[in-house]
């Protein structure tokens, strides 16, 4: 399949007067992994239901894998997409393998390759213990094997991460990664931004049920309204006086002793850089900040407010 | 089809896993035996069979709890698997909302059939094996017993769905089901009796009367099992009803049909508009 295997097309999800999902255009197309990336109730659950067909939008088109998901050619489509709901939750009493089998029959896919699955995610020394008693990155883990049942087309993971210690949280990556490499597209939800470094390959910010961003992490970085900081230590210790740089008005911060702090556009750092070391001032080090990824949707989130 | 099996499959290895069903069996043998066993007293050696008062005791049991035992199970069908999370991936899944409803709905009529099958089976059996004399007709009045037992526990099942679809807290839904059972099988008939007593036959014609009773599951099984056998009849108390009754059995099976497929329909309507 070549055609985008999600496509939103100006969907407003309304609840009453309150609009969860506010007029979202989004396309993912296959082996492509797309982070979804807001604050809590910023609509990404509810972004996710929508292209399940649980819940209709009240303006607009969802298409998944080229059909409604909530119409009655639905099945089809469903056979191919793996979820992984925000608080997955199962039966207690039921074990692991019974668990993906039964999700196995429902998806029309043999329960023999079940085993390999619970290889994959690393539980299958637990899948014939009750599920009550597996530990919270277990059930995540055993989420994501059902997800992962029958080769599906379109991933769709909410909080993937969350109770996975940093070495799991690694070779979940890696399996998105060959999954994508496999041509499915993973759609993320996440608010853990750091760790979506170099992971994805493009990051959609929203911020109260509308999107704020689009676009590849270094696109993001570019047209952050989040400034670079710079940093100077001072030579002389006693110094109070802020740097002076003769041509240009900067306001700078004391951080303490002979550290001082100014900011400035992302793209203006390297001729900033230049021009304080040109200056007669004596050094003793110089930082250049540059926003991280969580400061980068902060900052998305504040010029969204202000405008 | 093929996806009703595996969802009913599942809730009825839910219901083994979760010993529903060995609990229930076992509630409702050990009160149908001792029915059967001690309840047959009473009639000392009078010419009434002795099947045809445990037909009579084993029924007014039925009717009060088997709608409670279905009601419990099925209250939380939709509303719990929604409250826990369960529901959101399930119907991620290439599965259709009514293929769930109706999965369900097999499955824990399943367990209920076992348990009262095997349940009330086990006192049919000890009566035939301690009374080998045998009462004509007693048989087939015992076995409409069975199925129309069944068959109120699938009413009172697809009622518990149409509570657990319609409300989104399972505890609401626990207390409306709760609400349920008291009506039909309490303040219904309590009603109906007390309008009447105070009618004295004015107002109150005998089409109305059995329109009225068509209106309560529980009393269309009344009918069924009491008025149905003669023996049984006398010794109900429901022959002066019966006299008067114009509804013949068919008509009484399809109205206890009727209550079983417009709650579930019903339930699956409200279903298949539900925001997950």
């Amino acid at each position: 399949m070549t055609g985008p295997t999600v496509a939103l097309a100006g969907v407003t999800k309304a609840y009453g007067r309150q609009r969860a999902i506010a007029g979202i255009d989004l396309t993912v197309m296959p082996g492509e992994r797309v982070a979804l990336v807001g604050h809590n109730g910023a609509g990404k659950s509810t972004l996710m239901k929508l292209i399940l067909g649980l819940i209709r939008p009240s303006e607009g088109r969802v298409e998944l894998l080229g059909a409604d998901p909530a119409g009655r050619a639905a099945g089809a489509a469903r056979m191919a997409v793996g979820f992984l709901p925000e608080n997955i939750a199962f039966s207690p009493s039921i074990t692991g393998a019974e668990l993906l089998a039964f999700y196995a029959r429902l998806k029309r896919q043999p329960v023999s390759r079940n085993a390999a699955l619970l290889e994959r995610v690393g539980i299958a020394e637990a899948a014939t213990r009750r599920v009550g008693t597996y530990s919270k990155g277990m059930r995540q883990r055993l989420g994501l094997a059902q997800a992962l049942i029958g080769r599906p087309r379109v991933l769709l993971l909410d909080e993937p991460t969350t109770g996975l210690d940093p070495a799991l949280r690694q070779s979940f990556y890696e399996i998105l990664d060959a999954l994508a490499a496999d041509g499915a597209s993973v759609l993320l939800a996440s608010h853990a931004l750091a760790e979506l470094e170099s992971r994805v390959d493009r990051v959609v910010v929203l911020n109260r049920g509308a999107k704020v961003a689009d676009g590849t992490l270094a696109t993001l970085r570019r047209f952050s309204p989040v400034s670079a900081r710079i940093r100077l230590t001072l030579a002389d210790p006693t110094d109070a006086a802020p740097p002076a740089i003769p041509g240009s008005v900067l306001a700078w911060t004391r951080i303490g002793g002979p550290v001082w702090e100014t900011s400035c556009p992302d793209a203006d750092k390297l001729a900033l850089v230049r021009r304080l070391l040109a200056a007669p001032l004596e050094l003793a080090d110089i930082d250049v900040i540059t926003p991280t990824l969580d400061e980068i949707y902060a900052g998305f989130l504040r010029h969204e407010a202000a405008v | 089809m093929r996806q009703i099996c595996i969802i009913a499959i599942r809730e009825f290895n839910d219901g083994l896993r979760n010993r529903r069903v060995i609990a229930t069996t076992l509630l409702l043998a050990a009160l149908a035996l001792t029915l059967a066993l001690l309840g047959s007293a009473p009639t000392g050696t009078v010419g009434v069979g002795v099947l045809s008062v445990t037909i009579v005791s084993l029924s007014s049991l039925t009717i009060f709890l088997v709608p409670l035992i279905a009601l419990l199970i099925a209250h939380d069908a939709i509303a719990g698997e929604l409250d826990r999370g369960t529901l959101l991936l399930l119907l991620s899944y290439p599965v259709a909302r009514w293929q769930v409803l109706l999965g369900k709905f097999v499955g824990h009529l399943a367990i209920l059939s076992f348990a009262t099958l095997v349940g009330y089976g086990a006192a049919g059996l000890a009566l035939a094996f301690t009374n080998p004399v045998s009462e004509a007709g007693a048989a087939a009045a015992f076995a409409t017993m069975l199925a129309t037992s069944v068959l109120l526990g699938a009413v009172f099942v697809a009622l518990g769905y149409l509570v657990s679809t319609a409300v989104r807290d399972p505890r609401t839904a626990a207390g409306l089901a709760i609400g349920l059972w008291l009506f039909f099988v309490l303040l219904y008939d309590m009603a109906l009796l007390g309008t009447l007593v105070a009618d004295q036959g004015r107002l109150l014609s005998v089409g109305a009367l059995n329109l009225l009773l068509l209106g309560n599951p529980t009393d269309i099984y009344r009918l069924l099992n009491l008025t149905g056998f003669s023996n049984t009849n006398l010794l109900s108390g429901m022959a002066g009803l019966a006299g008067q009754m114009r509804l013949d059995r068919i008509t009484l099976f399809a109205a206890l049909a009727v209550w079983v497929v417009l709650p579930l329909a019903l339930s699956g309507a409200i279903f298949r508009r539900r925001q997950i």
